[in-house]
């Protein structure tokens, strides 16, 4: 049975939301994490960037600057405890004209303003030869700043998410909140999807829905308006596509067209940046790819397209202001709004939970720390990363490691039983690949997604039939014998 | 760790693996691993229900799991040739170190004396062709689809909309209409199909699905499940023409756009690779350039008939059983053989002039659809060996037996393979 | 009964493509095609087209299908009703490759047999 009551209720599973629940599950207070999705990280999380930014560019003062810096810092201290994929790669910004190079000067000296740890310099042509060869020749100069790197988005908030179970709290998937409930101005409870929820403090980490979720109590003091950026993704083998993280200087609406690793060994580009009215906008375009495709030249020409493997593109949570919206809402007491999270607010997440947490004090919520609360997550077994050895062993211990059901990302059965079992586990294909990278590789689930549909259905005793890509509506396959329905037109 | 030795280690049991395992049996290899990643032999074959396989080979037509049926029971009639199921290859080593796994026997190094590559290969994703638009459920390649319907019991979808004529595209038209399912459309990039003619008419016209050459898919929708694909025409350089969009409602979208030779355990080989056909360089026998390394099959390049892939893999199997009992001459003169105009690939890509045989058979593909021509191998613009063909097709391999002394005493560097029509008065 | 159908012939990879004719007396006519087993299949698309069939049916306590191949064409006409005929058929492991499955399908004079082995439960 579900509880369907909690201290705090924190509505969207993303990083945001993730980090917070982490962050709140050190104290002795109830919290329960709900999302309308299938899973955890299942909507902007799924698809960004994946960078850790300096913080650089952000206006000093905003919000943005300060929990950038902060932000930073913390994945540089949590990354071992909750075993994420992070790499410290630095970044580049690139300047693409001789004008440009007074803009990363100032950049330089922003970033110093706002506290930015590191080497922070302009490099010359032949230290940026040495640094990135891919770079464009026409690039006169660019700014190294060292305290940058990239992370895998959705595997942070799920270590996230499984930690803060591990320390007590819930997560609900499949719930979408369609009311927050107060009485005398005051919040009561949640009505969801999946019941009434009672509970005196809410946390409104739902992204995109960050205003459909404040407006229902009569709070509509920001809106949220969808700004799409697609992505190619390409292969590994098209070897050392780039070492650090590459921008180019920053415009005015976002840092621009970049081109980076992933910390799965892929390269990525994009994002570009184009607004819409549908939160459900998830389609690329031609148009979009070219755009991104173009964009990225001018900083690698040689992008190596046909070894693309996918193309996607993600929503970003843009409200009025331009900065995050992290404060208590001034219509409903118990409500609190950590909204309008895009760029740096991957980076971020962990301070913007801190902060939260702060908030939640001030506004009475008794926090005990916790004497039993375990910071550490230990990271799931990853049989690529393994020594033959260590393999061999592991094998002997349970002979599901020994069977390779990816063979793009050598992705064995026991990995894929170990996502479905673990706290919050798959229990669809997208969420076996998120955790696993199972399907991710050169032949994007060709090979593996019918054979880790069966390895679901066999976990979760369901028919495969029943089996979904990822949220409600996606199942992959139809039973040939299932009934006579398919048939009819015979 | 598991450790063992032999002479011949093959890398995948597919058509390919189990004929160059049967090869290396006759020729004297004593002891010979066949690894298999599934839980049976016979590859892709088990999914190809449909008949059609083996008319050159056997003379008749057989099923995919008939064909396969009759390897694996020769396989089975030689003691030497152990077979390695439920196990995956991790690496090979250029010290022909072969590392798998299993469940039950965990890690294995198998020691090598010579290898064979038979990996096959894998289809062509959406991602790799970059089809804008979202990304439901619904959207699967023909081959993933194949393996739900015909050993599974699944269907990927109740109104189906195939993108490629290749003859996996074409059968799944028709097995999808025997199980029920409605074939809207197959669309086709280019302005000839892919196929062989028997499939489109026996998948597609004896079935009223139609063909639409020149025509692509412009977009996905659907947020959850595929619901309408957009189709336009394209122009001579394949590119979408604006206006000419329509859409078709549908809930799957099949994929049939191509095979990508699976080389990525060999990568790691250091071996020579061609870019044309996405395998390794070999000669005649069937060796890459790195000595007792073999590949044979779709690892080499992709084939359309199954019975050329057992030839050819027989000839691999029989060199490596050659080179693992050092009976191989070393390397004579190496004659380059180049794709020139008008083909698209050739393999062998080198001839080894003191390798064994009197005749060496060349496997091709033409650039384009091409009626009474001649493939024409020439050096220095002189015609060594002509041979008419009445028909050739991109998808459909032409093969060409080239007696090895038109090659003449003093071997040239390097012979090209090139299309000639004499009907056009061009010279022979 | 007049009849005309242009046919695109597939014994060889040629593919000619021709026009067959038959008139109320019962001839056949053909243009187009360049050789013997070409006019005999363009008459018999005319006249009689036949095809193999080849389809798949359950295995009792399997996760795997069994494929089925005719052992000879069956009418054109009947291809679809044979197809569903057969996904009603369930069959006990083991089978032997060429076990017949459905004999005389339909009354055509054509069984349907299994394409390849499956093997008990033990083995």
């Amino acid at each position: 049975m579900v509880k369907q009551q909690a201290d705090v209720v924190i509505i969207g599973a993303g990083i945001v939301g993730t980090a917070i629940a982490r962050e709140l599950s050190r104290y002795s207070v109830s919290v329960i994490v709900c999302d309308q999705g299938a899973d955890v990280a299942s909507g902007t999380t799924k698809a960004n960037s994946g960078i850790l930014h300096s913080g650089i560019d952000a206006a000093p003062g905003t919000l943005k600057a300060k929990l950038n810096v902060r932000g930073f810092a913390l994945y540089q201290k949590m990354h071992a405890e909750l075993g994420l994929d992070i790499k410290f790669t630095g970044s580049l910004i690139a300047a693409t004209c001789r004008e440009e190079i007074a803009a990363l000067e100032e950049l330089a000296m922003r970033g110093r303003r706002n506290g930015v740890a590191g080497d922070i310099r302009i490099l010359s042509r032949a230290e940026l030869a040495a640094k990135e060869p891919g770079l464009s020749p026409a690039i006169p100069a660019a700014l190294w700043v060292e305290a940058a790197g990239i992370v895998c988005p959705y595997g942070a908030a799920m270590a996230f998410a499984r930690n803060a179970i591990r320390n007590g709290a819930a997560f609900l998937p499949d719930c979408k909140v369609q009311k927050v409930v107060s009485e005398a101005g005051r919040v009561v409870g949640l009505e969801t999807t999946r019941g009434f929820i009672k509970c005196r403090y809410v946390v409104n980490a739902a992204g995109l829905w960050a205003d459909d979720v404040s407006r229902s109590c009569g709070d509509d003091s920001f809106v949220i308006r969808p700004r799409k950026g697609e992505y190619i993704l390409f292969d590994k083998s098209v070897g050392n596509l780039v070492n650090t993280v590459v921008f180019p200087t920053p415009g005015r609406v976002t840092k621009g067209i970049l081109v980076a690793p992933t910390t799965h060994g892929n390269y990525f580009v994009g994002p570009n940046a184009q607004d819409t009215l549908d939160k459900g906008d998830l389609a690329t375009t031609r148009e979009g790819l070219e755009e991104i495709v173009s964009g990225a030249r001018k900083l690698i020409p040689s992008l190596p397209l046909a070894g693309a493997i996918t193309q996607f593109a993600g929503l970003r949570a843009v409200a009025d202001g331009g900065d995050f919206i992290i404060r208590p809402s001034d219509k409903v007491f118990g409500l609190f709004h950590a909204a309008g999270i895009q760029s740096p607010g991957l980076t971020a997440a962990p301070a913007i939970a801190e902060m939260m947490v702060e908030l939640l004090a001030e506004a009475g919520l008794p926090l005990t720390p916790k004497q039993c609360f375990d910071p550490v997550e230990p990271r799931p077994k990853r049989f690529r990363e393994l020594s033959y050895q260590e393999r061999d062993e592991l094998i002997r211990a349970n002979p599901l490691y020994g069977r390779i059901i990816c063979r793009c990302e050598q992705v064995t059965e026991g990995e894929i039983v170990d996502a479905i079992r673990e706290q919050c586990g798959a229990r669809t294909l997208d969420g076996v690949k998120r955790r696993t990278r199972a399907g991710m590789g050169r032949c994007q689930g060709g090979f593996c997604s019918p054979r880790v549909a069966a390895i679901l259905a066999r976990e979760l005793n369901m028919p495969l039939a029943a089996i979904c890509k990822d949220g409600a509506g996606s199942a992959l396959f139809i039973g040939k014998y299932s009934g006579n329905e398919v048939h009819e037109h015979v | 760790m598991f450790e063992a030795e032999y002479d011949v280690v093959i890398v995948g049991g597919g058509p390919a693996g189990m004929a160059a395992a049967v090869g290396a049996a006759q020729n004297g290899a004593e002891r010979i691993a066949l690894i298999e990643r599934d839980d049976e032999l016979g590859g892709i074959l088990q999914q190809c229900i449909h008949n059609g396989f083996g008319l050159h080979r056997f003379g008749e037509e057989l099923t995919g799991p008939q064909y396969a049926g009759r390897f694996i029971r020769q396989v089975a009639e030689y003691p030497n040739i152990e077979v390695f199921l439920d196990t995956t290859v991790l690496e090979v080593t250029p010290e022909k170190q072969v590392y798998t796994v299993n469940p039950q026997r965990g890690i294995g190094r198998f020691q090598a004396k010579a290898v064979v590559l038979a990996m096959g290969c894998r289809e062509r994703s959406r991602g790799a062709i970059a089809i804008p638009g979202h990304r439901p459920a619904g959207v699967f390649t023909a081959g993933t689809a194949q393996r739900m319907v015909n050993r599974e019991g699944y269907l990927p979808g109740k109104r189906v909309v195939i993108l490629g004529s290749g003859d996996i595209g074409l059968i799944m038209a028709r097995r999808l209409t025997l199980e029920g399912a409605e074939v809207a459309a197959v669309l086709e990039i280019m302005p000839y199909s892919n196929g062989l003619t028997r499939n489109i008419v026996q998948c597609l016209e004896d079935f009223d699905i139609p063909l639409y050459l020149s025509h692509t898919v412009t977009a996905v929708k659907g947020a959850a499940r595929v619901t309408e694909v957009t189709c336009a025409a394209v122009d001579e350089e394949l590119k979408p023409i604006p206006g000419t969009e329509f859409a078709i409602a549908c809930d799957c979208l099949l994929l049939s756009v191509g095979l990508i030779p699976e080389n990525e355990l060999s990568r790691s080989l250091g071996i020579e690779f061609d870019r044309r056909t996405g395998g390794p360089v070999v000669d005649q026998t069937r060796q890459t350039s790195a000595a007792g390394f073999f590949a044979a099959g779709n690892v080499l390049h992709v084939h359309d008939l199954v019975d050329w892939v057992s030839a050819e893999s027989e000839t691999a199997g029989r060199s490596a059983a050659r080179y693992a009992r050092g009976l191989r001459a070393a390397a004579g003169r190496l004659v380059r053989v180049e794709a020139g105009s008008g083909v698209r690939v050739v393999v062998p890509q080198r001839i080894d002039c003191a390798a064994a045989g009197e005749y060496i058979e060349l496997y091709c593909r033409v650039a384009s659809p091409e009626r009474n021509l001649t493939l024409a191998l020439t050096a220095g613009g002189r015609t060594l060996f002509a041979q008419r063909l009445p028909l050739a097709k991109p998808s459909e391999m032409a093969t060409l037996k080239v007696p090895k002394d038109c090659l003449g005493e003093n071997p040239p560097e390097a012979i090209t393979l090139v299309v000639k029509h004499a009907d056009r008065g061009e010279e022979i | 009964m007049n009849k005309t159908r242009k046919i695109t012939c597939i014994v060889c990879p040629l593919g000619c493509e021709g026009e067959v004719r038959l008139d109320q007396e019962g001839n056949v006519t053909t243009d187009g095609f360049t050789c013997k087993r070409g006019l005999s299949y363009a008459r018999e698309e005319l006249t009689a087209p036949k095809r193999m069939l080849t389809t798949t049916v359950r295995v009792a306590g399997g996760d795997r299908l069994l494929p089925v191949v005719s052992d000879r064409p069956l009418p054109k006409d009947k291809i679809r009703e044979c197809a569903r005929l057969l996904t009603a058929v369930t069959v006990e492991a083991p089978v032997a490759e060429g076990q017949v499955i459905c004999p005389d399908i339909l009354g055509l004079g054509v069984n349907i047999i299994a394409s390849r082995e499956i093997k008990g439960a033990a083995g």
